[in-house]
């Protein structure tokens, strides 16, 4: 799983064999496709742009051009064992909401975001006084899809108001990995596994 | 089309009469087809391809009555995206047709034509024909049905009701359950066929006069909802026909309209009036959430086959809200189904036209 962008090979890894999963936001289908060839899993997406759902669909995926907002509600309770958002909950109109239905339809979620705390951010903050560019919110604030940004400890206290278990944190600074000291000034990405 | 003889392809004679959703019994019943590509030693990649309404078998050959290349023969042939090469491709002429399939113009067994003493039928009827058929053509398994519009209501009609038949499904442009607005279409087309004095009553076979007006206002209607607004601007505007300025009459000044008449009038030449009316009465009947109890998603849930279902973004006919209502369903069964609304200009004929996109998800989706 080494072609995997570095938070999709963490979750990858960490996916139980065997299991029945859905990916919301999955792009060209390169996580679901490994989990399926590597993994054993019965795999099913939700992505919201056409060409990607066409990609998807000739790499034999069964994939649904949706959106995170409008068509979770679709799913039924409890019917995956993992829902998995990467890189999409600070993209979404209401990442309460698209959580709670994360764990309503699996008994266990997947959630990845870069962390708008990280050293840089901040310092692009307090001394250019702008909204930060890098290397993971590379597009300027007017034409972002990232319309509500967030910090490790923000999710983190959201977990804790919603009554949502954290059962394991990753945390990256570029590529590598890193541990849970500072990570909300040190990482610039987290991928947390949740359940209720 | 009275004066239409239609050449004699391929074609079965069911062993048993045909039960119909009705209550009544068709019986003989032929199904005319056409066949493309071969079939493998152990049968295995049989792909049922379900036509439109105004369609027929000839998918991907000439047409016997119009010499124009088959319907969908930018989809279907060697290399294409539903690949004879490698796909033994079979399309059959619905019953209630008039290509060749047991219609209204058929011959009951008094040896006049049926006319209007044709059951009406049902989409669940045309697919219950073609499961006969297969069956003998010794086929029971089908690698893919695929079908676009009402081809689209076949496929998903055959998985709900013989889920053991197919084993993907493509359906382009369609919807599980007919809309009051297409009900509504349908109904303007019939009433302008039935006004027509012509068709006097439906019996009009041998007589020398067939509702050829009625028939074509009926297909000027429908075209229209064909297309989409920025496609007929787009070929037309409100540029004249062959003139300088508007005749202040009643001539096809315009050169939509002329490009409607003339659509009309040919359609006459290879369409039955009659069939026109069984056919969109099976549609108009079409809901198969109703014949599932009311829940869409229980009419998928003895199915294994796999799903694509595609809608196109200016199709005002058969809008993506149907497809997503489907798709919604399937998701509520855990049914491994694939959905994409494409963007294509040209309303809901896109899946007959030159859409690079939807060739690339049906050979995505066929060769997986």
């Amino acid at each position: 799983m080494s072609r995997l962008r570095p938070d999709l090979a963490i979750i990858a890894r960490n996916v139980e064999p065997g299991s029945r999963v859905l990916d919301i936001g999955c792009g060209d289908g390169v996580l679901l496709a490994a989990l399926r060839d590597e993994r054993g899993c019965n795999v099913h997406g939700m992505e919201i742009d056409a060409e990607n759902v066409a990609d998807c669909v000739a790499k034999g995926l069964s994939v649904i051009q949706g959106d995170a907002d409008r068509d979770l509600v679709f799913y039924p309770d409890a019917s995956f064992d993992y829902a998995i958002l990467s890189q999409t909950l600070q993209t979404t109109k209401r990442p309460d909401r698209v959580l709670e239905d994360l764990l309503r339809i699996g008994r266990r979620a997947f959630v990845s975001f870069p962390n708008f705390a990280h050293w840089r951010v901040r310092l692009s903050l307090l001394w250019g006084g702008r909204m930060p560019v890098t290397r993971l919110l590379p597009v300027a604030w007017y034409e972002t899809p990232n319309i509500h940004h967030l910090t490790i400890s923000d999710f983190r206290a959201l977990a804790a108001e919603r009554g949502i278990t954290i059962e394991r944190a990753w945390f990256l600074a570029g590529d590598r990995h890193m541990g849970e000291a500072a990570a909300n000034f040190r990482a610039e990405h987290a991928i947390f596994l949740v359940s209720r | 089309m009275a004066t239409v003889q239609v050449p004699a392809g391929r074609s079965v004679v069911l062993p048993e009469p045909l039960q119909l959703d009705s209550g009544q019994q068709l019986a003989p019943v032929t199904i005319a087809y056409e066949t493309y590509g071969e079939l493998a030693a152990d049968k295995s990649n049989a792909v049922l391809v379900c036509h439109a309404t105004s369609g027929d078998q000839y998918v991907a050959s000439v047409h016997p009555v119009t010499g124009k290349p088959g319907w969908w023969d930018r989809m279907v042939g060697p290399g294409k995206p539903i690949d004879t090469n490698r796909f033994h491709v079979i399309c059959a002429n619905v019953i209630g047709g008039c290509m060749g399939s047991t219609g209204p113009a058929s011959e009951a067994t008094d040896g006049n034509p049926y006319g209007m003493r044709f059951p009406v039928i049902t989409i669940r009827d045309m697919v219950r024909a073609q499961v006969a058929m297969l069956a003998q053509l010794g086929i029971d398994r089908l690698y893919a049905a695929v079908g676009g519009s009402m081809g689209g209501m076949q496929a998903l009609s055959l998985a709900a009701n013989w889920p053991d038949i197919p084993e993907r499904v493509l359906v382009v442009g369609a919807t599980a359950t007919m809309p009051a607005q297409n009900i509504a279409f349908q109904e303007v087309g019939r009433q302008a066929i039935m006004a027509d004095p012509n068709w006097q009553g439906g019996a009009y076979y041998g007589t020398g006069r067939a509702p050829d007006a009625g028939l074509s206002v009926a297909r000027m209607a429908a075209h229209i909802t064909y297309l989409s607004e920025e496609s007929l601007t787009e070929k037309f505007g409100r540029r004249l026909q062959d003139r300088q300025a508007k005749s202040f009459g009643f001539d096809a000044d315009f050169q939509v309209e002329s490009y409607l008449r003339y659509q009309g009038l040919s359609f006459t030449t290879r369409f039955d009036a009659n069939s026109y009316l069984y056919i969109t009465r099976a549609m108009s009947y079409f809901d198969l959430a109703e014949e599932h109890g009311g829940r869409l998603g229980d009419a998928f849930e003895r199915t294994g086959a796999r799903f694509c279902v595609v809608s196109f973004d200016t199709d005002w006919l058969y809008p993506t809200e149907l497809s997503r209502r489907l798709v919604h369903a399937f998701n509520a069964t855990g049914t491994a189904v694939s959905f994409v609304e494409l963007s294509a200009p040209y309303g809901h004929d896109s899946f007959l036209l030159d859409v690079p996109a939807l060739d690339r998800v049906v050979s995505g989706f066929l060769n997986q």
